[in-house]
């Protein structure tokens, strides 16, 4: 007789895959808007044309531009003036340390936000200047000098106190680009900082009283209170979140949440910072998954070698 | 009282008072099977292994999950993804296996509708089969509800409503399922109940139906050959292995059977590893929101096909259409009136109808997570239409069949 079980396999997996197509990459490609990756480029942002002067930006930053009003420079020795709390009351999410700004984001994006922060951010939707809606950090209008030069300064300053780009961690590029607005509980990150062990639980409640403080000033400032990213690596994955960081506006027209501006390599230990509080065991699961597999295939060795002895008798 | 002597052996001690010679002759070495099958004979072992899968992987995860709105989430994504070592492990193999149980369990079907293993003697196997497919969709949807994410929630809020039954508009009756308005701490607690231990006992109960069903009609063959089973093992007993039609369960059939399970494992803890989002759906890593409604709500791929039946009509046709499609499979039996218990390829018509019918379950399945606009809904449309007529043309297009 003929052996029609090659055959039957062939059709049983043929009509598998063909099932596991629909309703899987196909299905999604429909039901999901693709947003290609422009690998960070910020290509309708202007390119710095001038050479920055780092000594000539520390003045700008520090004096005339008085970015130090609201912003704390931890390692240049400017410490915030206020807690993260009032912060965010007076501006609504609490201004970000710039100590490693010149490693985690783009130059051209630097320059940008600094002259036209709601335009580098594309939050123009919201903060419309000729209709009285000022963006909470104000435009710097130049200090007397070359406008493109001082900016170019500024953004020389601010890399020449940077940590190298190498350098930047998981954790230092999701605090600084996204943490004062996204808590990661499972990380135990809040908006206002890692919640610490505490001892006696009327510290531990004080603590979350002013996480909710925070929120009640950034839920205002939002429209409503940016979602904990604790599962978003398993819930959304790594295109998304990467297209999302990249432009917002591309995935959800009309959405509060700003264009950031990081780094392509920043927007990658973000990711990482998001795989690590979400598919914590990824390496453990990679790692265990080959072994199985290794186990499995002399299991099936094995099986078929026992099919084929206990079978001899039988044909 | 049963006469007892003194044991020579532990196995003579034992027999003496179980009779294992005996039962392992029955239930193995002298449990025929017939020669003349392929690798798709082997998808009951295959289940067998599945839902052994299943079951062990369920009793680890049932450890440390919490049935508790407030910590479902937390304890199936935080405490067993994270800090229980290898947590993860038994989630995957668990949620994987969810799936591909599916698969198989679709697969063992057609076969079954393919080869004509429901006729003949044999419907309590087809009948006592579909109800544990029934009761595998009611335990993979309560399972579903668990992790209490989005998907849990909103597939929960979905098919619970479909007990109202449309125009009767029996609300009170989707209350008393839920145990609340809506899905809530009730409605977990008891959905947690029944996947854990009514349904896993119903199900074990009807796996021994199953396995009895099979007994006295014997295992089909793949050319629908009647084979004289008494007179079978006599030749092979006596030592015409190669000669005889039939073989022993145990080790002939579990041989091959061991095999093909080898060869599935592979595939399976390929998913497991690195191929599990088809069914670990990313929308239920979302806590549940009884505020935020998802886009796009979708059962699991495996009940997409009744789903599609149930949405391209009002909500009154739809239902009876939707109620039709789940009582259907299990009248096969009676709804196929030729005598003939041969593969579908010897059957003319039926053929045909068998072919279609898997390809337009197929378009179903694909059209009810597509969402329904355009030119998918009309697909839709047709192809649950198409499903129905399939059905109601059945009894005609085989009572008509020729003697094959």
């Amino acid at each position: 007789m003929k052996n029609k079980e090659p055959l039957i396999l062939v059709v049983v997996v043929a009509f598998t895959l063909l099932t596991y197509w629909l309703v899987e990459p196909y299905a999604h490609s429909v039901m999901h808007k693709h947003v290609e990756s422009q690998n960070f480029a910020y290509a309708d942002l202007k390119p710095l044309t001038k050479t920055g002067n780092a000594a000539a930006g520390k003045d700008l930053v520090m004096g005339a531009a008085a970015c130090t009003g609201c912003h704390s420079i931890e390692k240049a020795g400017m410490p915030s003036a206020m807690d993260a709390v009032s912060a965010a009351a007076s501006y609504g999410v609490n201004p970000p340390d710039l100590s490693n700004a010149g490693a985690i984001y783009d130059a051209k994006f630097l320059a940008d936000v600094i002259v036209n922060p709601a335009h580098a951010l594309k939050v123009e939707h919201k903060f419309d200047a000729s209709k009285g809606k000022m963006h909470p950090m104000a435009p710097f209008a130049g200090a007397g000098g070359e406008l493109e030069q001082e900016v170019a300064d500024m953004v020389a300053y601010l890399q020449s106190i940077a940590v190298k780009p190498d350098q930047v961690t998981p954790k230092m590029a999701y605090e600084n680009a996204c943490g004062r607005c996204h808590s990661v509980s499972y990380e135990k990150w809040t908006q206002i900082g890692e919640k610490p062990a505490f001892k006696f639980e009327k510290d531990s409640l004080a603590f979350d009283i002013k996480v909710l403080e925070y929120q009640e000033s950034l839920t205002k400032y939002m429209g409503k209170l940016p979602p904990d990213l604790s599962m978003y690596i398993r819930s959304r994955g790594e295109h998304f979140i990467s297209t999302f960081i990249e432009n917002p506006q591309a995935h959800l027209e009309g959405t509060a949440m700003p264009r950031v501006g990081v780094t392509a390599d920043a927007a990658h230990k973000v990711i990482e910072y998001l795989e690590d509080a979400g598919d914590t065991k990824r390496h453990e699961r990679a790692s265990v998954g080959k072994m199985v597999l290794i186990f499995s295939v002399v299991f099936a060795i094995f099986a078929l070698l026992w099919k084929k002895q206990v079978w001899k008798n039988l044909h | 009282m049963a006469h007892f002597t003194k044991a020579t052996s532990v196995k003579d001690w034992l027999n003496q008072r179980l009779a294992i010679e005996t039962v392992e002759k029955v239930m193995a070495s002298e449990y025929w099977i017939p020669k003349n099958i392929n690798f798709l004979w082997a998808m009951g072992m295959v289940l067998a292994i599945t839902f052994s899968l299943l079951l062990v992987s369920g009793i680890f995860l049932l450890m440390y999950y919490q049935p508790d709105v407030k910590d479902a989430f937390y304890s199936v994504n935080y405490t067993i993804m994270r800090d229980v070592d290898y947590g993860w492990l038994w989630r995957h193999i668990h949620g994987v296996a969810a799936s591909v149980v599916f698969l198989i369990i679709y697969i063992h079907m057609f076969t079954g509708i393919y080869y004509g293993s429901y006729k003949k003697g044999r419907e309590m196997i087809w009948v006592s089969g579909m109800l544990l497919f029934v009761t595998f969709s009611a335990e993979a949807f309560s399972g579903y509800m668990l992790p209490w994410g989005q998907m849990s929630y909103w597939a929960g809020m979905v098919i619970t409503n479909i007990f109202s039954l449309g125009g009767l508009h029996l609300d009170g009756l989707v209350e008393w399922i839920r145990g609340d308005y809506v899905p809530a701490q009730a409605f977990l607690t008891r959905f947690f109940m029944l996947h854990v231990l009514l349904l896993p006992l119903a199900i074990m109960g009807l796996i021994g139906l199953h396995f009895a069903a099979l007994r006295i009609p014997h295992v089909n063959n793949q050319d629908g050959e009647e084979i004289d089973f008494e007179a079978e093992s006599k030749k092979y007993l006596a030592g015409d292995t190669a000669g005889s039609k039939v073989i022993r369960f145990a080790n002939d059939f579990m041989s091959k059977d061991l095999m093909v399970v080898g060869f599935f494992l592979i595939f399976f803890f390929y998913l497991v590893f690195f191929q599990y989002g088809f069914a670990l759906d990313p929308v239920n890593f979302d806590p549940a929101d009884g505020l935020k409604t998802p886009a796009h709500i979708y059962p699991e791929w495996y009940f997409l096909w009744s789903y599609e039946i149930l949405r391209p009509f009002s909500v009154n046709i739809g239902l009876v259409a939707f109620g039709f499609a789940q009582v259907i499979f299990v009248l096969l039996p009676w709804l196929d009136r030729s005598p003939n218990a041969v593969p579908a390829s010897r059957r003319g018509m039926f053929k045909v109808w068998f072919w279609v019918l898997l390809v337009d379950m197929i378009v179903l399945t694909a059209m009810g997570k597509l969402p329904p606009e355009g030119i998918f809904s009309t697909i839709g449309l047709v192809a649950a239409l198409l499903f129905i007529v399939l059905w109601i043309a059945l009894p005609f297009i085989t009572k008509n069949e020729k003697k094959a």
